[in-house]
């Protein structure tokens, strides 16, 4: 074994500033993501629990569809195969605004919100259906009693479920490095490709990685701790 | 739409080049999904019991390699096999080998916690009557705990197995010929029908994981009847 280590060269100067650059380009990738797929995941979970058809069927075959397909594929497809389906001044303004992060955006929110739709329905199963018959009876809509009776107590149980799927989806944001994205695992793979320094860039990006999972399921540990109070029916 | 380009590469999504050349696409895909989910059951199931061992020296190193694989992209995974290969052992590994070794470390510990809670969801009067009997501790689990737990089990396999199966695209990073790179390939070779191939492909791969989970679903539904209560 004859490899030098340099720890330094990673740490600091151009090689340290990429890592940090990733770095934050992966917390905005997932970040966006993040809100993206909460919103569209409770679509697709109050979809699949209306009494209209169609629309459960969409988000059947949604959940179901992007649930058993790897991400990888999406990207892939979001990336160079919506260009003929989506309308062309669509692809231009694509095409203007850093494209890849988009397509990264898309496929991550799309394919987590599939999942995120999956916990948040099992998390309106737990809530016994007595909550949503009286308020009903009280005389609010379906909507009305999703939004303030039901999903604040769906979400309070589910929190812990949904944080894991955030861990995944900060650690699936690494794959958007294969459409160009520059984020973290993006950089460590240029910096072995410039030094032959991987050792180092990947134990730097590495350990940036399992600190975020720690440091999150150190407070979901806490919150499950003191603050979870689930109503007993 | 230009469906020819898919249906004139379809072979080569399935089988790759063989039997003319290495074999590759889907089946390269089932074989590393096969293999990664084999190795991962008898890492896995060490790393499970060593967690929950009494003794700190087994428990704590189980603790800190299931963290730490859980904590890093599979994508991290298979750079760190990639790359660390030849520095450690002098000589490259073929792709497909070392892409193998990365699922299998991956998922030994999703493995590790599933066996955890498999054997920890079983009702602690097995273990009792079991040590009551005169079994030893060893022969408790060996006899009594871990038939009924594994087989309690074996629908978080299947999802698992799911998973693994749509990770094995991840391979494609470093050069593995599976179905992922074929697509690739195709498509960058012919350049005019990429919704179409990837389409094809996420069928494909729909198709495989579906009839996974739905098998895995109806296991579920047949084996909370069998339970040991109590």
């Amino acid at each position: 074994m004859n490899y030098e280590f340099d720890w330094k060269l990673v740490l600091t100067g151009e090689y340290g500033q990429w890592i940090l650059d990733g770095l934050v380009v992966t917390l905005k990738l997932s970040g966006i993501s993040i809100v993206f797929a909460l919103l569209v995941g409770t679509i697709i979970a109050v979809f699949r629990l209306t009494k209209f058809k169609p629309l459960e069927w969409f988000a059947l075959a949604y959940t179901e569809f992007f649930r058993n397909t790897p991400l990888l594929i999406q990207m892939f497809f979001w990336y160079f195969g919506s260009y003929s389906v989506l309308p062309e001044s669509v692809n231009n303004w694509l095409y203007n605004h850093n494209f890849e992060f988009t397509a990264g955006v898309i496929s991550l929110t799309i394919y987590t919100s599939a999942f995120i739709a999956e916990e948040i329905r099992s998390g309106i199963f737990a809530i016994p259906k007595t909550q949503l018959e009286s308020s009903r009876a009280c005389g609010l809509s379906f909507i009305q009693s999703m939004v303030h009776v039901i999903l604040p107590q769906a979400f309070r149980i589910i929190i812990p479920p949904l944080i894991s799927q955030f861990l995944n989806l900060i650690k699936n944001s690494s794959l958007a490095m294969t459409i160009g994205v520059m984020e973290l695992t993006y950089m460590a793979r240029q910096i072995e490709s410039y030094s032959f320094h991987g050792f180092e860039a990947f134990t730097v990006s590495t350990l940036i990685y399992i600190s975020i999972s720690l440091i999150v399921s150190f407070m979901v540990t806490q919150y499950n701790k003191y603050f979870l109070r689930t109503i007993n029916y | 739409m230009n469906w020819d380009v898919v249906w004139n590469n379809f072979d080569y999504f399935l089988i790759g080049a063989y039997p003319d050349g290495p074999l590759g696409g889907l089946a390269m895909s089932i074989l590393l999904a096969l293999g990664g989910i084999f190795g991962a059951f008898w890492v896995g199931l060490l790393f499970g019991l060593m967690r929950m061992s009494k003794r700190w020296w087994l428990r704590w190193p189980a603790m800190v390699y299931i963290e730490i694989v859980r904590g890093t992209p599979l994508l991290m995974v298979i750079f760190w096999f990639y790359f660390l290969a030849p520095i450690l052992l002098g000589t490259t590994l073929p792709e497909a080998t070392s892409a193998l070794i990365a699922f299998i470390v991956f998922t030994s510990a999703y493995i590790a916690e599933i066996v955890r809670a498999g054997v920890q969801g079983l009702p602690k009067g097995q273990t009792e009557a079991a040590r009551g009997s005169g079994l030893s501790h060893c022969q408790a689990m060996l006899y009594v705990i871990l038939p009924q737990s594994l087989r309690n089990m074996i629908p978080s396999f299947v999802n698992q197995f799911v998973s693994l199966t749509k990770d094995t695209s991840l391979a494609y990073i470093i050069g593995v010929n599976e179905l992922t790179r074929t697509a690739t390939q195709v498509n960058n070779r012919t350049l005019t029908a990429p919704t179409e191939i990837f389409i094809t492909i996420a069928v494909m791969y729909f198709i495989i994981c579906y009839v996974l989970t739905e098998i895995s679903r109806k296991l579920e539904r047949q084996m909370s009847r069998y339970q040991a209560r109590g």
